[in-house]
């Protein structure tokens, strides 16, 4: 009971660094922490906010007593700090990230303490997705295990670039050099296959202090900075060195009828009164008339910063958009179809017969994912063949977009590479990724769809006549699928009914009618839907063939012609 | 430089926020509790759509039981900042007489969270702002930033749905509805050098003044109205005390002190021992009691 309440009161710091006139300037660093509890993880965390005086004084005293309760040498045991947590695990209540704030000095520290178990990988992934650094513990006697390289994997895939790696328990390998060296050749290799673009290896002991906080003098062969100093040091605003200006819009501000201003975050670069901006999709150009920074009009707005930006003239511009940097560099593109690598986070699989809905900056568009490339392997990286696609599970796809949305890779701009996929059915968030590609190849295939439909001045639909469980009502239905392809045909819609199709490839016959232009028909009962199909309900078949006629028609309505 | 500051990066985080649900959410509302946190959350949204005015209203759940000068403050502070303010107040239960003294945990969950569930039924509100912090509390720490709520506005911690990035998901059934904190990310001295910063004003109550307090177990609180009755070997007594949070004055311990400047406060919350909501009477009811109220529906 008392070690919960520690655990509730932690954090928050020593008085005088409150009250230090240089607070409001303080950078901040947001971390995450991998590392079973073996590792000594708690350990680690528990001796830092210690040894800086983060603490409470009554969580000291509390810390000190529970101590000579458990070990025999009276050593503080730093993991009391955090066992708190383990004691919700046990009680089952939730295996979550859990968020920890602390300060020193120089700099303030947000803490996403995440379970390093298989099974929570899609928890790892929240806390990481919200890091710009990782700290991964190793056991020194053990070297780099499975559960590093996957670790590793995971916060490279959310975009973390700076890496920590804290080989831990170097006193039970005698803060042996040779041992150390050993890991951080194996470290390189790792980092060669995920690119980190920065990390570092401390040797370290997270119990007796080595290196922690300050160096120690046990490592005479390690020549870098003690963990703290690291993290109070490291630089990581250059992952912010995105080149030029985007910005995607979040919503119009219209106060009355002379204000129009367009609401969100500067991702990148800067912006001036007087810049020429590009607006994606659409291509559109327009000045900077005005920016908003809170109450005040500024001059000048950088990456980070929430503004609002009026323009010199009236462009088509709402939720979803893009602005971007005048000139005509295209690492954003507006596109409809993309490579991506997803981490599935559901408990339902992915399904191809399922459309998604994906939130990408501030877009929502409806999706479908068209292939499975290849899974990867989360431990060991390896690509294999996939069918099905799980929780936890990684996999590179081929992702089209039912309309053109400005997207980028997420090695150019991360706030149009990253991306989340929505069951349409549940809400669930069923996948988070990352754009590898843009693919212009995929781009000629919709315009050749276009052409199609420009050819047969229809749009492509598919029509499902619900079959019901009779035979006679199969009956009933394929006599009126079969007149309305009649009718249809007779008003110069190029119509097909897809009779007798095998369950086991009509979803990809009747995709493959539509996409050639073709407006399918079909009697079926299936369980599951296509993606864009239109069922006939029972009303509309009371209502006869002329209406079920009309109804096609119009949803076929190519409006260019 | 081009760096934003600690303050500077919790503030766009705060306000990336209110617009996603302004633009999405169907019918959003932010909860007022005339707190701290709650001026800087009204702060953030005004900021957020200047020169527009929050395009939602703001509530107030009243228990009928809150210090009379917060009152007076929230009334004045819709005037100020022109918006709309709706007050709301479980009728049912002040009918019946519900009150502090003599039903103990059950007002609580009378006159505030059925009263907070009434009150977003009543309005159809499909998303509900509230200024809860991750630091506050340990099942705080866990929990999302967008948090969902079944048709009973009941949390399930198990089933949280994974938040990536800044790509909030917003969707949700007819029915169901989400609490949005903004503000999960600061910490209390956070709040109170963003308040000096952007010179946000605040209930005077969390200031020192000499004001008539009695002790009762353990804490000092102080007598606002008639309705606070002595028991036998109470007497009002003026003492230098201030707030460190606000709620129903029978239910809220002041601590004595001298800081009449933010500075003096920031300076004494750096100092302070003791957790911030450890002043909150109704936290040491149970153990997990937090928690278990969330899960029925209390902010």
């Amino acid at each position: 009971m008392k070690l919960r309440a520690v655990w509730k009161k932690e954090r928050e710091r020593d008085t005088s660094k409150m009250t230090e006139s240089t607070d409001l300037q303080r950078p901040l660093l947001k971390f995450i922490t991998c590392g079973s509890v073996d590792d000594g993880k708690s350990t680690l965390i528990g001796n830092i906010l210690y040894n800086s005086k983060l603490l409470y004084k009554d969580q000291v005293e509390a810390l000190k007593t529970e101590s000579l309760n458990g070990s025999c040498d009276g050593e503080l045991d730093y993991s009391l700090l955090l066992d708190g947590l383990l004691a919700e695990r046990e009680q089952g209540i939730t295996i979550d990230v859990a968020y920890r704030y602390f300060s020193t000095r120089k700099r303030s520290f947000i803490v996403a303490d995440t379970p390093g178990h298989e099974e929570y990988t899609r928890n790892m992934a929240v806390g990481a997705s919200y890091a710009d650094l990782a700290i991964i513990l190793i056991d020194a006697s053990k070297g780099v295990l499975v559960q590093t390289r996957r670790h590793a994997r995971i916060c490279a895939l959310m975009g973390i670039r700076h890496f920590v790696f804290a080989v831990n328990k170097m006193d039970l390998v005698g803060f042996n050099e040779d041992r150390f060296n050993t890991i951080t050749e194996e470290l390189a290799k790792l980092g060669n296959e995920l690119s980190f673009q920065e990390y570092t290896a401390i040797p370290l002991s997270a119990r007796a202090g080595d290196n922690v906080i300050v160096s120690s003098g046990r490592t005479p062969w390690y020549q870098g900075k003690a963990l703290l100093e690291y993290l109070e040091d490291v630089d990581t605003s250059k992952d912010s060195s995105e080149k030029g200006f985007l910005m995607p819009i979040q919503r119009v501000c219209r106060p009355n009828q002379f204000f129009r201003g367009f609401q969100g975050q500067i991702e990148s670069g800067s912006l001036q009164v007087g810049d020429e901006l590009r607006v994606i999709p659409g291509g559109e150009r327009a000045r900077v008339k005005q920016i908003c920074s809170g109450f005040n009009d500024i001059s000048r707005a950088f990456s980070g910063m929430p503004v609002t930006v009026c323009l010199d003239r009236e462009v088509d511009v709402s939720r979803g958009s893009v602005f971007a940097a005048g000139d005509d560099s295209d690492t954003v593109k507006a596109a409809r179809e993309v490579l991506g690598t997803v981490l599935w986070t559901d408990d339902e699989q992915f399904s191809f017969s399922k459309d998604y809905l994906m939130k990408i900056g501030t877009a929502m568009i409806s999706v479908r994912i068209k292939t499975l490339e290849y899974a990867v392997n989360v431990n060991t990286g390896e690509h294999v063949t996939a069918e099905v696609l799980s929780k936890n599970e990684i996999a590179v796809c081929r992702i089209s977009f039912i309309d053109s949305v400005a997207v980028s890779e997420f090695r150019n701009h991360r706030a149009l590479g990253e991306f989340i996929l929505i069951d349409r059915v549940t809400n669930m968030t069923a996948a988070c990724g990352v754009i590898n590609a843009i693919d212009s190849a995929e781009n000629h295939e919709y315009s050749s769809m276009e052409a199609r439909r420009h050819m047969l001045r229809q749009k492509p639909g598919v029509f499902v006549f619900h079959s019901g469980k009779g035979a006679e009502n199969r009956e009933r239905q394929i006599k009126l699928a079969g007149d309305a392809e009649r009718k249809l045909l007779g008003l110069g819609r190029l119509s097909y009914f897809c009779r007798n199709p095998d369950t086991k490839t009509f979803q990809n016959t009747v995709r493959a009618l539509a996409e050639s232009g073709i407006i399918v028909l079909a009697v079926a009962d299936m369980p599951e839907s296509i993606l864009g199909w239109q069922e006939i309900s029972p009303e509309q078949e009371e209502s006869g063939i002329d209406a079920i006629v009309k109804f096609i028609v119009e949803l076929t309505a190519d409006e260019n012609t | 430089m081009n760096d934003l500051t600690h303050l500077d990066k919790l503030e766009a985080e705060a306000i990336y926020i209110i617009r996603e649900v302004a633009a999405e959410c169907e019918k959003p509302v932010m909860l007022y509790s005339i707190g701290k946190d709650s001026s800087v959350l009204m702060h953030l949204a005004l900021k957020a759509f200047y020169p527009e005015k929050p395009p939602f209203p703001f509530l107030h759940v009243d228990t009928t039981w809150k210090f009379r000068e917060m009152i007076r403050f929230r009334d004045e502070t819709a005037k100020k900042n022109g918006i709309q303010l709706l007050v709301y107040t479980n009728q049912d239960g002040v009918a019946k007489g519900i009150n502090p003294f003599d039903h103990g945990a059950a007002y609580t969950d009378i006159m505030k969270t059925q009263a907070l569930k009434q009150a977003l039924v009543k309005y159809g509100f499909t998303a509900a702002f509230g200024g809860a912090r991750r630091d506050e509390e340990k099942s705080r720490a866990k929990e999302r930033i967008f948090s969902f709520r079944n048709r009973d506005n009941a949390w399930n911690p198990k089933n949280q749905r994974p938040e990536m990035w800044k790509l909030y998901n917003t969707r949700i059934e007819k029915g169901e509805s989400i609490r949005v904190f903004p503000i999960s990310n600061w910490t209390e001295s956070d709040v109170w050098q963003y308040i000096k910063r952007e010179k946000i004003s605040i209930v005077p109550l969390y200031f020192a003044d000499v004001r008539p307090v009695i002790e009762r177990d353990g804490n000092l609180i102080m007598v606002d109205d008639d309705r606070l009755k002595l028991r036998p070997g109470e007497h009002v007594e003026y003492r230098r005390v201030r707030f460190r949070t606000l709620g129903c004055y029978p239910l809220t311990g002041a601590m004595e002190s001298d800081a009449v400047t933010l500075d003096e406060i920031i300076r004494e919350t750096g100092e302070a021992r003791l957790s911030e909501r450890s002043s909150r009477v109704i936290d040491h009811e149970a153990q997990g009691s937090m928690e278990k109220r969330k899960r029925e529906g209390y902010f």
